[in-house]
């Protein structure tokens, strides 16, 4: 099935929150940022500001009416400043103005006079100031201490990992509407209206029902806009509030850029222990995550880290310990994989250093330890379905992957420059929130007496294809044709407290809770049907193609019959379903449980090419074998799946964000982040499914799949490495992301380096301005 | 008060008194409410805004794709300006089923424009996509969801739907080539009265093009990126307007560009290939199609970044500068142009308004490098081109330049004359690094470290002689210790 919205969307028909029809006399909002990274804020002048014709007013936190919070997890964030700036671009003040260009002229024109304060940009030093979010927490499997005298090789070693902008196409928007008796309408972009429906209440002071938002779609999300679409749409209905006017807030890229959390750098340091012959014994790591000015989502993210500190490996000893720390940087957030990732990488890279010990290859040590049926994660679960090796066999064969290393080697032997690197990336990745209250979803089913059927769910819909997914599993349930299906927006008068489109889970938790709905309908349909055609036995009744069977056989009742005959006997034909993930729990205090209703499996293969002299790459082959359970929309998991990688590629390689020491982030255009475009994606990407898989926990045995591909990308870092181990076998092994030419060269010439002299002093004056591509 | 703006918007004629620096892309949103034309970073780079240009050529037109969010609406004056709402008919049209049927849109907000940029391939070239038409054709355009996998094979499909495999590189216009992609409803049947709607247009409006004085526009794509919060409220000074200044034309043995020739234009254009062989996948890497579809050549070398890439190619050429001011015209050599950073031997009032370069001889090499974060669509790190002339195995002649090294477009003096009168060999190469390495002065931005840029001059310089002199010079040469 294609996705529902395609076709408006390649018309340009597709509404997104600005394209909608403005409402009368609406205002428009820009936001005043903090200039330093760290400081008491003394005096805000808005004098000049508040002079160019055409701003209305300008806010500030002394107008804010209820709580000045917006910290989901901690209270620990305001939503305008007060006396103290934490992060460059932390909101200060709102102009509310006739048209967006005059808002952002006077906010430029808004200044500030502030005291400066230290400001921390790394995570250890933080560490070690004891600027610590929450509580560090330190997974336990074994007796590691006893563990590595048992060892016949350790190794260790250190990594930086960097974070990674979103960059959702759509920046971050909202609008507000007033309605009567003080009630707010709010149309965000957010992959969590709950949260922004009791962020904007606690904002102004009001009960969660005079609040009510509506969500139609996102232009990306990837996490961005779980918990930091909130502040935009509380600031949007504070403005709405006071001023009694709707006000539009869209942020530009640059300002989303600036004053937005991004994915996490962690810095970790690792340990590892293994046998001779390859097996892993014992693991030890220690993350240090730069969660930025506060804490937003980061102590959950911090947990996943430690959830995915083993990958797909199971290792018999190890202790896991991370922290939160806390900087003067935007206050980092959810990004796809959720602190996952990152736990992925340093495992990869310990092995990666202890093959380079043992002499032996990467994948020898990563096919040894794959989890197998039983094994035990360091969290406590019991792997089941452990069809890791499975897909890597499968990878194997189907790609012939032992032909494609040895071209590889000859290709390196007959070239000099030129040199290509080869590397395998299994993955493992839990799917339920391991908050287990979030594992709950709630759906409102109405057919209607043409049979036609609404759908509204919890679920947001950003591109991954929910509506889609939705629409599917409501007409396979009531065994209708697709097009009779209509999933809703997302509405908090619909459905309520609920929980944010994130950790894969959507189509999971919202498709099971439409289920619940239809097969309550349904349930009423057959009670009803068996008594007018005389029959008993409504567990025989069912529908197929819009026609009513009983034991298989035509009843001569359609769809459309069933429905409207069903209306004038006074059947209810409108459901609430809900869904509650069982079996899942995790208890805190032993860091112990069952926190995932089951694990998605996957392994990628890359091969790259090194130009050595000039420090540039191609990814020439990307493979794929992907658990996708029993797949329900090839065409959406396959999106998923490309769009994941590409993402993945992206962190690995080109996307890197460069902060100085005060704070100031300084790539902070589409001129100076650079993400993947048509050209660095590989020609030669193939994708396998895994076959003959069950899962009992996806609606009709599907598998999550939103943020597991993301996790292959890790593997380009290592072929890259390969490769330049091919050109300077002595090149010493470091782990600091994103592999950029930059770093691919320097790390291929250190000898030639040594021999320069230079003096960035010298130029100082000329620092360059960002300029355009087409220079 | 300037005179109004007469144009064609999809199938409407338009007139419009906003200020000619209003960018197009604010115009069709906020103004016109057109909004299937996103904004999504408003300098160039994701493609989101990409509407067609169309453009009288004689009787026939030219459409060409081009970034919006940096298109003043002054540009528009005489021309026919597609959105996507232009481009679509009763049902879908083959590019955008072709991405309904591929997954290839996600959340949607990059899709009209990359429905566009396709539609003003399919109207240049027609259906001929093969791996490297479709990023030639969607190099600008960001998508975040998909990984370009599933657009990739939606172009395919189109390809051979039509069965057009391989792109010929032949432009395709006229009005048969029109005519079939409205029969093959790629096109919508309007675009056919568009010419001569155009000239109807023209003619109505005689006195039309009279401008008010104000910052100069030539392709605007980096002064919009620059100062994209005042450019918009005021009036710009269309260059393009004024006159043509976009002549390719030889002259006993010189070249002349004029000043507005587009990147796409230069690359493209026969004589510019002859002088500059590898030419056309320099270009690709100066930027995208459809910033290339804008930027000139004039603008790149008048804007003085010292990571210019067609200033550091032009620089190695040795081009000569026309400047003018009230008809009075004086000759500046490249070289010397470039006064500090950002600073010009230009003074006020004054146009560049043609640049000249002699035709290398049959002895002369010409050859540029790059390296950039992102192969594509990407600000230099370091560029460097060279220009070299030999003679039986000697260096009589040479002109290296590099950018991204300096507060102005290196013309490596020191070096060039060290390498004059050299044999070509690699021996003559490491003399040239240690010389090369004493006259830059780099330093650390946001394109890299101080110690990054100098590693990168020596290996430019490696990568321009092993691949002029492949039978003379290798690389292994210089790692003989590996």
């Amino acid at each position: 099935m294609k996705h529902i919205d395609a076709a408006t969307h390649t018309r340009g028909e597709s509404q997104y929150i600005d394209d909608v029809p403005q409402p009368e006399g609406m205002l428009h909002a820009a936001v005043f940022g903090s200039p330093i990274a760290h400081g008491r804020l003394l005096t805000i002048d808005l004098d000049k500001a508040r002079e160019v014709p055409g701003v209305r007013t300008i806010l500030t936190a002394d107008d804010i009416p209820g709580e000045n919070q917006v910290g989901a997890l901690i209270a620990d964030e305001m939503l305008l400043a007060e006396s103290t700036v934490h992060f460059v671009g932390e909101p200060i003040a709102l102009v509310l103005a006739e048209t967006p260009a005059t808002a952002h002229k006077a906010a430029q024109m808004i200044s500030v006079e502030t005291e400066a304060l230290p400001v921390i940009t790394d995570p250890r030093v933080a560490f070690e100031k004891g600027e610590i979010i929450g509580a560090t927490r330190t997974f336990v499997l074994g007796d590691v201490d006893q563990a590595w005298k048992d060892c016949d090789v350790v190794v260790e070693g250190s990594c930086e990992i960097a974070g990674q902008e979103h960059l959702y196409l759509e920046t971050q928007r909202a609008r507000a509407v007033p309605r009567e008796d003080g009630c707010l309408q709010i149309y965000a972009s957010t992959q969590s209206p709950y949260a922004v429906q009791k962020g904007v209440a606690r904002i102004l002071g009001l009960p969660h029902h005079k609040v009510e938002v509506d969500v139609k779609r996102l232009g990306g999300g990837f996490g961005g806009k779980e918990d930091q679409a909130t502040h935009w749409a509380c600031l949007a209905a504070l403005g709405a509030q006071i001023t009694g006017k709707a006000i539009e807030l869209v942020l530009p890229r640059h300002q989303d850029m600036v004053m937005t959390g991004k994915r996490h750098p962690y810095s970790s340091d690792y340990k590892i222990g293994l046998k001779q012959d390859g097996k892993i014994v014992a693991y030890e790591a220690r993350h240090y995550q730069n969660a930025g000015a506060a804490a937003d989502l980061s102590p959950a993210i911090l947990e996943r880290t430690l959830f995915h500190s083993t990958n797909a490996y199971f290792i018999p000893n190890v202790r896991a310990f991370a922290a939160s720390c806390r900087t003067n940087l935007p206050p980092n957030t959810a990004f796809r994989g959720f602190g996952g990732p990152q736990g992925m990488f340093v495992i990869e890279s310990a092995i990666t250093k202890a093959a380079e010990t043992l002499e032996v290859t990467r994948e020898e040590i990563q096919l040894k330890n794959l989890l197998q049926d039983h094994d035990i994660f360091p969290y406590g679960q019991q792997v089941h379905d452990a069809n890791i090796r499975r897909t890597w066999q499968e990878a194997e064969k189907s790609f012939k992957l032992k032909n494609l290393q040895k071209r590889i080697r000859e290709f390196n032997d007959n070239h000099f420059e030129k040199k290509k690197g080869f590397a395998i990336m299994p993955i493992c990745f839990g799917i339920s929130f391991t908050a287990t209250f979030l594992n709950q979803a709630g759906a409102l089913v109405h057919v209607y007496t043409d049979g036609s059927v609404s759908v509204s769910t919890g679920g947001v819909e950003m591109g991954q294809g929910l509506i889609t997914n939705l629409a599917k599993i409501a007409a396979t349930a009531f065994g209708i044709d697709e097009a009779r299906v209509k999933v809703e927006t997302t509405n908090t008068t619909r459905v309520a407290n609920m929980s944010p489109s994130a950790a894969s889970a959507t189509t999971d938790l919202n498709g099971n809770a439409t289920l619940a709905a239809a097969s309550e309908i349904l349930q009423r349909l057959k009670s009803f049907a068996v008594k007018e055609l005389n029959l008993s036995h409504p567990e025989r009744l069912t529908i197929e193609k819009e026609t009513l069977l009983f034991e298989g056989k035509e009843t001569g009742w359609t769809w459309q019959k069933l429905v409207q005959s069903a209306y004038f006997n006074r059947v209810d034909l409108s459901a609430h379903g809900f869904y509650a993930t069982p079996g899942v729990w995790f208890n805190k205090d032993k860091e112990k449980g069952h926190p995932f209703a089951y694990h998605v499996f996957g392994t990628a293969a890359f091969e790259v090419t090194v130009d050595c002299l000039r420090g540039t790459y191609e990814i020439d082959k990307t493979k794929i074998v992907h658990d996708l359970g029993r797949p329900m929309n090839e065409l959406i998991d396959r999106g998923q799946i490309e769009g994941g990688l590409a993402q993945g590629l992206g962190w690995m390689t080109l996307e890197e964000l460069k902060f100085d020491d005060q704070g100031r982030y300084l790539s902070n255009s589409l001129a100076s982040y650079k993400v993947p475009d048509v050209f660095f994606m590989p020609d030669d990407l193939e994708i396998k499914l895994l076959e003959n898989v069950n899962n009992t926990w996806g609606p009709y045995g599907t598998k999550a799949v939103g943020e597991p591909p993301l996790m292959y990308g890790i593997g380009v870092f290592f072929a890259l490495q390969d490769a330049m181990r091919a050109f300077r076998p002595e090149m010493p092994l470091t782990f600091d992301t994103p592999m950029t030419p930059e770093k691919v060269l320097m790390q291929l010439h250190r000898d030639e380096i040594e021999g320069f002299k230079t003096d960035s002093d010298v130029m100082a004056d000329h620092q360059e301005q960002p300029v355009k591509e087409t220079e | 008060m300037p005179e109004p703006l007469h144009f064609i918007l999809n199938d409407k004629e338009y007139e419009t008194t906003l200020p000619g620096g209003t960018l197009v892309l604010d115009f069709l949103r906020l103004h016109a409410r057109f909004c299937g034309t996103k904004e999504g970073c408003k300098e160039g780079d994701c493609g989101a805004c990409m509407v067609l240009v169309g453009e009288l050529d004689g009787d026939t037109i030219h459409y060409k794709p081009i970034t919006s969010c940096l298109m003043p609406i002054g540009e528009m004056h005489g021309k026919h300006l597609v959105t996507i709402e232009g481009l679509n008919q009763q049902n879908l049209t083959p590019v955008q089923q072709a991405i309904v049927d591929a997954g290839g849109s996600q959340c949607g907000f990059c899709t009209p424009g990359i429905v566009v940029s396709l539609t003003g391939y399919l109207l240049q070239r027609g259906p001929s996509f093969d791996d490297v038409a479709v990023k030639y054709a969607l190099g600008g355009n960001l998508c975040r969801c998909t990984g370009y996998a599933s657009l990739k094979r939606a172009c395919t499909e189109v390809a051979h739907r039509f069965e057009h495999n391989g792109d010929d590189h032949t432009t395709r216009s006229g009005i048969d080539h029109l005519r079939k992609l409205i029969e093959w409803q790629m096109a919508p049947p309007y675009f056919e009265s568009i010419p001569s709607r155009l000239q109807a247009l023209a003619a109505a409006n005689p006195t039309n093009g009279q401008q008010i004085d104000g910052p100069l526009i030539a392709g605007g794509t980096d002064i919009y990126v620059q100062r994209g919060a005042q450019l918009p409220n005021t009036e710009v000074r269309i260059l393009g307007r004024d006159s043509g200044m976009k002549t390719i034309e030889v002259h006993e043995g010189d070249i002349h560009v004029g000043a507005l020739t587009t990147f796409e234009e230069f690359a493209t254009h026969p004589e510019i290939q002859k002088c500059i062989p590898g030419i056309v996948s320099y270009n690709l890497y100066n930027a995208s199609w459809q910033i290339r579809n804008r930027a000139t050549l004039g603008g790149n070398i008048v804007n003085a970044s010292p990571i210019g890439d067609m200033t550091a190619l032009l620089l190695a050429l040795e081009s000569e500068l026309l400047l003018q001011r009230q008809g009075q015209t004086r000759t500046v050599a490249m070289r010397d142009f470039f006064k500090g950073y950002k600073k010009l031997d230009l003074q006020s009032g004054e146009i560049l308004t043609e640049i000249r370069f002699a035709k290398p001889d049959r002895d002369t090499l010409v050859h540029f490098e790059k390296v950039s974060k992102r192969k594509t669509l990407d600000i230099a790190s370091v560029n460097s081109a060279i220009r070299i002339r030999c003679k039986a195995g000697s260096i009589v002649e040479t002109a290296l330049t590099m950018g991204g090294v300096a507060p102005i477009p290196l013309l490596m003096k020191n070096t060039n004359d060290f390498l004059t009168g050299k044999p070509v060999c690699s021996e003559t190469v490491r003399g040239a690094i240690a010389v090369a390495l004493s006259e830059v002065s780099p330093i650390n931005d946001i394109r890299g470290s101080a110690e990054y840029k100098t590693l990168l001059v020596r290996q430019l310089l490696i990568a321009h002689f092993s691949t002029l002199f492949p039978k003379q010079i290798t690389v292994r040469e210089f790692y003989e210790t590996h």
